[in-house]
C-alpha cells in the first residue's frame, strides 16, 4: 500500500536523532565522565582538612565549575563534527538522496546532541549528588560525635547548619542553567559548521565567541547606557551586541552556590530566553543548509 | 559573500536588536537580585594571572576563586599574613556574594593575624607590635564593612562586625548597632536582637533605649528570658533607677 510522503515526519527526525546519538556514543564521548568523577571524588578527599562549610563550598563551586567545562566542551565538540564527518563518510548524500527534507535532518542531529547533553548532564548530576550526599552523611556523623552531650535544641542547630550547607533544591537551577548554556552553544556550533571549510575552523570560532559572549553584556550596557559615547564606537559595541549572545546572563551557578535565591520568574526568562537562542541558531543553520551546494 | 549568508546575517542582526533591550532588563533584574557583582578590572588581571582572569571573565569565577582561597589557607599555614590579605582580597572581588569568604577574611585578619602582630617575638618594641594588631584589627573590619556593601540581605557579616567592634575594639555603641542592622536582615536568627540589646546596655548614654529592648524581648514570654537578659534588666533598673513600682519583677538568680 502506498503511503503519502510527509513534509515533516517526526519519526524521520527521531530516527536521525537517534542515530547522531548512537555515533557520538560510538566514539566514546562518556569517557569523559572517568575525569569528572575522579575530579568529584579527589576534591572532596582533598579537602578534608577544612572545615565542613568550606569543604562543601569547594565541592559545589569545583563539581558545578566541572560540569560546565564539561558540557560546553561536548557541545562545541560533538556539534562540530557532525557534518563534517557525514560529508566525508557520504553518509549525508545517503540520507538526503531519500525524501528527507534537510531541515529534518539538521534538526535530528541537533536533537541527537541535545540528547547527549542530557544523558551527560543528568549522569554528571547523579555523581555531584550522591558526592554532596555522602559528604553530608561523613559530616554528619562526625557532628553527631563531636556535639555528644550538648543540648537537644544545640545539636539540632548544628545538624541543621550541616544540611543547609550540603546539597538543596537551589542548586537545580543551576543544573538546568549549565543545560542551556550548552544547548545553546549545540545550536550556534551547527550554525557555523554549515557554512565552515573545517571542523577546527566551527571549533576556534565557537571557542571565540564563547570568550567573548562572556564580556557582551560590557558592549551592550555602553551602547545602551552611554548616549555620549562617539557614533563609531557606538556602532562597533552595538555590532557586538546585536552578533553576539549574551552568556553572561546564563552564569547563574557562581551566585546560587553562594546562597543567592533565583526567583522563579527570573529563571524562567533566562531559560526563555536560552530556548531563544537555540531557535533562532538551528534556524539560521538551517537558513545556510537549505542553499549549500552539496 | 552569497546571498543565503547575507540573509542570515541579517537575521542574527534581527534578533540581536529584538533581545538587546530585553537583555539589559534582565541584566537589571539579576544586578538586582545581587547576580553578577564580581568587578573584573585590569588591577585584578594584574594580581591572579592572566589565565586566571581569562577563566574568571568566562564563568569560572567561583573555581578561580576556591583556588585562590586554597592559597590563602596554605599561606595561613604558613603564617604569612600580607599574602593571607593579598589573596584574600583577590578571592572576595571574585566571589562578593559569597559570605563565607568574607567573614574567613574579617576573622584571619582581626584575630589571628592581629594576635599574631601582638605577640610576634621578632618585635621587641611593644608600642610597634600594638600598632601592627591595631592595623589587621582595622583590616579585618575593613573586609566586613566591603562584604556587608556587597552583601547588606545576610546577617552574619553584620554578626561579625558587632564581634570585632565588641572583642577586639571594645567599642559597644557600634557592635550595637551592627547586631541591630543584622537583626533587621530576613533570615537573621533570634539571638540577634539580644546581642544588640546586651552591646547597647554597655553604651554610655543609650542605656535607657538597652532597657526598652531588653524589658520587651522580656515581656515576649519564657523563650525570651534567659540569663543575660535578666542580668541586664537587673542592672539597668539600678542604674537608671527605675522607680520600684514599674520595675520588672525579676528572678534573683537568674
Amino acid at each position: 500500500m502506498e503511503t503519502r510522503h510527509k513534509i515533516f515526519s517526526p519519526a524521520r527526525v527521531n530516527a536521525i536523532a537517534s542515530n547522531a546519538l548512537l555515533e557520538l556514543a560510538r566514539l566514546k564521548v562518556f569517557y569523559f565522565l572517568l575525569l569528572f568523577a575522579l575530579l568529584i571524588i579527589g576534591s572532596s578527599a582533598f579537602m578534608l582538612e577544612f572545615p565542613f562549610h568550606e569543604q562543601f563550598q569547594v565541592l559545589k563551586d569545583l563539581g558545578l565549575g566541572a560540569m560546565s567545562i564539561f558540557t560546553w566542551l561536548l557541545s562545541v565538540l560533538a556539534t562540530a563534527m557532525i557534518l563534517p564527518k557525514d560529508i566525508e563518510e557520504r553518509t549525508l548524500y545517503t540520507i538526503l538522496a531519500k525524501p528527507v527534507p534537510r531541515f529534518e535532518y539538521l534538526l535530528g542531529k541537533l536533537l541527537g546532541v541535545l540528547w547527549l547533553l542530557l544523558i551527560s548532564t543528568l549522569l554528571m548530576s547523579a555523581m555531584f549528588a550522591a558526592a554532596l550526599y555522602t559528604k553530608e552523611h561523613l559530616v554528619l556523623s562526625s557532628t553527631l560525635r563531636e556535639m555528644q552531650g550538648a543540648s537537644p535544641d544545640a545539636l539540632q542547630a548544628a545538624l541543621r547548619d550541616v544540611r543547609e550547607h550540603a546539597f538543596t533544591m537551589s542548586l537545580l537551577p543551576c543544573v538546568v542553567a549549565i543545560y542551556i548554556k550548552a544547548a545553546i552553544f549545540a545550536a550556534l556550533t551547527l550554525m557555523v559548521s554549515t557554512f565552515a571549510s573545517s571542523s577546527i575552523f566551527t571549533i576556534i570560532v565557537s571557542f571565540v565567541i564563547y570568550f567573548i559572549g562572556h564580556v557582551q553584556h560590557i558592549a551592550r550596557e555602553e551602547w545602551l547606557g552611554s548616549p555620549h559615547t562617539s557614533a563609531l564606537k557606538r556602532s562597533f559595541l552595538a555590532v557586538v551586541a546585536l552578533v553576539f549572545p549574551d552568556l553572561q546572563l546564563f552564569n547563574l551557578v557562581d551566585d546560587i552556590v553562594a546562597g543567592n535565591a533565583i526567583h522563579m520568574s527570573l529563571f524562567l526568562q533566562t531559560v526563555g530566553l536560552g530556548c531563544a537562542y537555540t531557535f533562532v541558531y538551528a534556524f539560521v543553520a538551517y537558513v545556510i543548509f537549505a542553499y549549500k551546494e552539496l | 559573500m552569497k546571498k543565503v549568508h547575507i540573509v542570515a546575517l541579517l537575521i542574527v542582526l534581527g534578533f540581536g536588536a529584538l533581545r538587546a533591550p530585553f537583555e539589559q532588563r534582565l541584566t537589571e533584574e539579576h544586578y538586582k537580585a545581587f547576580f553578577h557583582g564580581a568587578k573584573l578590572n585590569l588591577d585584578l588581571r594584574q594580581q591572579i594571572g592572566q589565565m586566571a582572569f581569562l577563566a574568571a571573565l568566562s564563568g569560572f569565577r567561583s573555581v578561580v576563586a576556591d583556588l585562590l582561597f586554597i592559597q590563602a589557607h596554605a599561606a595561613w599555614e604558613h603564617v604569612e599574613w600580607g599574602r593571607v590579605a593579598l589573596l584574600l582580597n583577590q578571592v572576595t572581588a571574585l566571589a562578593p556574594r559569597n559570605v563565607l569568604y568574607w567573614d574567613s577574611a574579617g576573622w584571619h585578619m582581626a584575630w589571628n593575624a592581629s594576635v599574631a602582630a601582638r605577640y610576634d617575638k621578632n618585635e621587641p618594641r611593644e608600642t610597634l607590635r600594638i600598632k601592627r594588631e591595631r592595623e589587621y584589627i582595622k583590616l579585618g573590619e575593613d573586609f566586613i564593612l566591603r562584604g556587608i556593601q556587597n552583601n547588606p540581605d545576610r546577617y552574619n557579616l553584620y554578626e561579625r562586625l558587632g564581634m570585632i567592634y565588641r572583642d577586639k575594639l571594645k567599642d559597644h555603641c557600634k557592635a550595637a548597632d551592627a547586631f541591630e542592622r543584622g537583626s533587621r536582615t530576613e533570615k537573621a536568627p533570634e539571638y540577634e536582637k539580644r546581642m544588640a540589646a546586651y552591646e547597647l546596655a554597655q553604651c554610655p548614654d543609650r542605656e535607657r533605649e538597652a532597657y526598652e529592648k531588653l524589658r520587651a524581648l522580656y515581656e515576649m514570654g519564657e523563650q525570651e528570658r534567659l540569663p543575660s537578659v535578666i542580668k541586664w534588666l537587673s542592672i539597668l533598673q539600678e542604674k537608671l533607677n527605675i522607680p520600684l513600682e514599674q520595675r520588672l519583677t525579676l528572678p534573683d538568680k537568674p
